[in-house]
């Protein structure tokens, strides 16, 4: 059997987000930490006074790099080969997962300490590396959270975001086996108990896993970009240091980071600057890991490309901004999503990286509302990308029938000509009258399915006792005098 | 200046009162409004949905029929920025007729440059700025400037105002249970802003909202903004 893709959920997504909308502690977790970082990010954008033309900047030199994205990599290749690192390409999550267990068990290790990194969740590593005996620990608090839970990330940037942290002390206090047993909750006694717990693991570590935030395609210089410390340790302390990289992370020069370093911070964890910024070129002797690998993946990367509407999708600069303002994600949580890239993002970006037809509720899991658009901090149209994919899906199953395709072009047919149009309303409007004389009220509560989805919470508005047209008609009889 | 109506589909049949209202206020303040009866529906339901190849024939209708007009208004924001937003983008002859079309609030405060439309409204009123008037349009505080000047109206703050009330066209039938979520949510503002009244840009989000508040039992009506400015 293969593995699960970690970019397809077992269910649709409203049937996830029906099971997650039903849990409570889940939904207070969500609220609070959604809202949380939600003002703290308009806070300190706001301090920015030409936010709006970084924000261009920043999609301009993303577009740019994506039009030249076959010449910038291939620099980036030479650059960093030059510079004593080893640049591998890896087609599929199958082939970088097998690529990298190849390259550790090499090392003779069978541990690796991992920086925190949407690559590797992509592309399924640590399961992976678990087949062929390989341990991977991950280091970022939240990443060893949900690690130690057994669990799924449920966001990008805060993978635990749907825990709290009474939830986590008991996380903790089950599967952390060095932890003080009068562990509190306090946020400084958890992280003290993660800071001791994964000290150990970055003294004994020999080989390191990470992704990487920008590639400079001009120096093959890698940048990660974290809050923890705990990347710098595995970036630093390690013989081996392989780092895994979506082949879109490419930036042309080292000066574009002036952009991406000011838009980051403040949209993801609604900081000013970042605290721990750290930059490697290749290898430096006798300073840091000696054997340093790169793995370039495409998964579905080039194909995402290839689509003129859908390609801003590979801008994203996994910030987060548009988890925490959207008003689904907020409700339902990642899970919901199935993909470890959820949230707006996730629902333009996942369906591309494996096919629509694969990930086909994910483009309708939006009411369009545009909240994801205004944040993000490379303008990546995310409603006009959603609206592409469902008509990319619908055209897709054309020559297939359905009662949604059948209505809809019926109704479509009936729009395009006046005549069957007006006398289409003057039915409904006929037939809304009949049932509201015999409901006694101008709602109705109950409606047969498809329309039943709506009353299940809402009341519905019957036709008016003469649509605007036919009163429009009256005026005109009467000279234009007739209200 | 030729000024045509599009009512939309969805006022044409349930909120006829709506269009009466933008009809009886642009005459209020001078202006001739036709109403070309060959229109229907912008597509937006169908080019959301997916449906472009059903859509397209319904833009370049649209196209046609308000060729001759100098200006189109339209008592719908999300109408309004299908047509302003989304046809150059899903057929490129139209970003002449795109550029003419003005949500009511637009036609108003930008062209005809008046926010006192000499309304009266005594009542307790909040305001929820619908998506796509406030992010596709931009719109503002346009419509909360024209009621700010309606006699005897008391505007109260609706909290989470700008946050959608989940309707978003058919996600609210495929996605019913979120959707269901965002709208007890947007009730219970709206109950807590200690309104009489909610108004918006939009009948479709207002048909969403006052379906909300009716299943609720919560005395609140809802209502669209033209007929508080025509009152």
């Amino acid at each position: 059997m293969n593995p699960p893709n970690p970019l397809i959920g077992t269910r649709p997504f409203p049937e996830a987000a029906a099971t997650e909308l039903r849990n409570p502690q889940l939904r207070a977790n969500l609220t609070h930490a959604t809202h949380t970082i939600r003002n703290k990010r308009s806070r300190v954008v706001g301090e920015v006074p030409d936010w709006e033309q970084l924000r261009e900047t920043g999609r301009a030199i993303k577009a740019d790099v994506l039009r030249r994205l076959p010449e910038l990599l291939e620099q980036f290749e030479a650059a960093a080969t030059a510079a004593g690192a080893t640049v591998h390409w890896a087609r599929d999550a199958a082939e970088a997962c097998a690529l990298i267990a190849r390259i550790i068990h090499a090392t003779g290790h069978r541990e690796v300490v991992k920086v925190k990194s949407m690559a590797t969740q992509e592309i399924g590593l640590n399961e992976a590396l678990e087949a062929e005996g390989i341990a991977a620990y991950e280091t970022d608090l939240a990443e060893l959270i949900v690690q130690l839970a057994d669990d799924t990330p449920s966001h990008i940037l805060v993978p635990a975001i749907h825990y709290n942290r009474s939830q986590i002390r008991d996380i903790f206090l089950r599967r952390m086996s060095d932890v003080d047993p009068s562990l509190s909750d306090q946020p400084a006694e958890l992280a003290e108990a993660a800071r001791k717990h994964l000290r150990r693991r970055f003294l004994n570590a020999k080989v390191a896993i990470s992704g990487a935030n920008f590639a400079i395609a001009e120096t093959g210089t890698l940048v990660v970009v974290e809050s923890e410390g705990n990347g710098r340790m595995c970036l630093t302390l390690p013989e081996t240091l392989i780092s895994v990289v979506g082949i879109e992370k490419i930036l042309p020069t080292f000066n574009d980071l002036e952009v991406f370093l000011q838009l980051l911070p403040r949209s993801s964890t609604g900081e000013r600057m970042n605290p721990y910024t750290s930059m490697w070129t290749g290898v430096t002797p006798g300073d840091g890991p000696q054997n340093v690998h790169i793995v370039l993946i495409d998964n579905g990367r080039t194909a995402t490309l290839a689509d003129e509407v859908g390609r801003q999708a590979l801008a994203c600069i996994r910030c987060s901004a548009c988890l925490n303002v959207c008003p689904v994600y907020e409700r339902t949580g990642g899970h919901a999503y199935g993909s470890v890239y959820p949230g707006p993002i996730g629902a333009i970006l996942s369906p591309q990286l494996t096919g629509v037809a694969r990930n086909s509720s994910l483009p309708f899991a939006s009411s369009l509302c545009g909240a994801c658009y205004d944040v993000c901090p490379v303008k990546i149209n995310i409603p006009e990308v959603l609206v592409h994919l469902r008509q990319e899906y619908v055209n897709d199953k054309r020559d297939q029938t359905s009662a949604e395709r059948a209505a809809m072009r019926a109704l479509a047919w009936v729009m395009r000509d006046s005549r069957r149009w007006s006398t289409a309303l003057r039915a409904a409007r006929t037939g809304g009258g009949v049932l509201a004389s015999v409901l006694r009220r101008p709602r109705v509560r109950h409606m047969p399915w498809p329309l039943s989805a709506w009353t299940s919470s809402r009341d519905a508005p019957l036709p008016a006792q003469e649509t605007f047209r036919e009163w429009w008609a009256r005026r005109e009889r009467n000279g234009g005098e007739e209200r | 200046m030729r000024i045509g109506l599009f009512v939309t589909c969805v006022n044409d049949l349930l909120y006829p009162r709506t269009g009466i209202a933008v009809v009886t206020l642009l005459e209020r303040l001078g202006h001739r409004v036709e109403f070309p009866e060959a229109q229907s529906c912008c597509g937006q339901m169908h080019a959301n949905t997916g449906y472009r190849d059903e859509a397209v024939p319904l833009i370049e209708r649209f196209a046609r029929v308000f060729e001759p007009y100098d200006a189109v208004v339209v008592p719908s924001g999300s109408c309004a920025a299908m047509v302003r937003d989304t046809y150059p983008r899903l057929v490129p002859d139209t970003a002449g007729i795109a550029a003419r079309t003005y949500e009511l609030s637009e036609f108003l405060v930008d062209v005809l440059g008046v926010t006192d439309v000499g309304a009266s409204f005594p009542h307790r009123v909040t305001y929820h700025p619908s998506c796509h008037g406030a992010r596709m349009l931009r719109l503002g505080d346009r419509p909360l400037r024209l009621l700010r000047e309606v006699r005897g109206i008391e505007l109260v703050e609706l909290p989470a105002a700008e946050e959608c009330c989940g309707f978003g066209g058919t996600f609210a039938l495929k996605n019913a249970e979120v959707s269901s979520e965002m709208l007890r949510d947007k009730c219970r503002h709206i109950r807590d802003s200690g309104a009489e009244v909610v108004v918006a840009t939009d009948n479709s989000c207002l048909m969403h909202i006052g379906g909300g508040l009716s299943r609720a039992g919560v005395p609140v009506r809802a209502m669209h903004y033209a007929e508080i400015l025509a009152s």
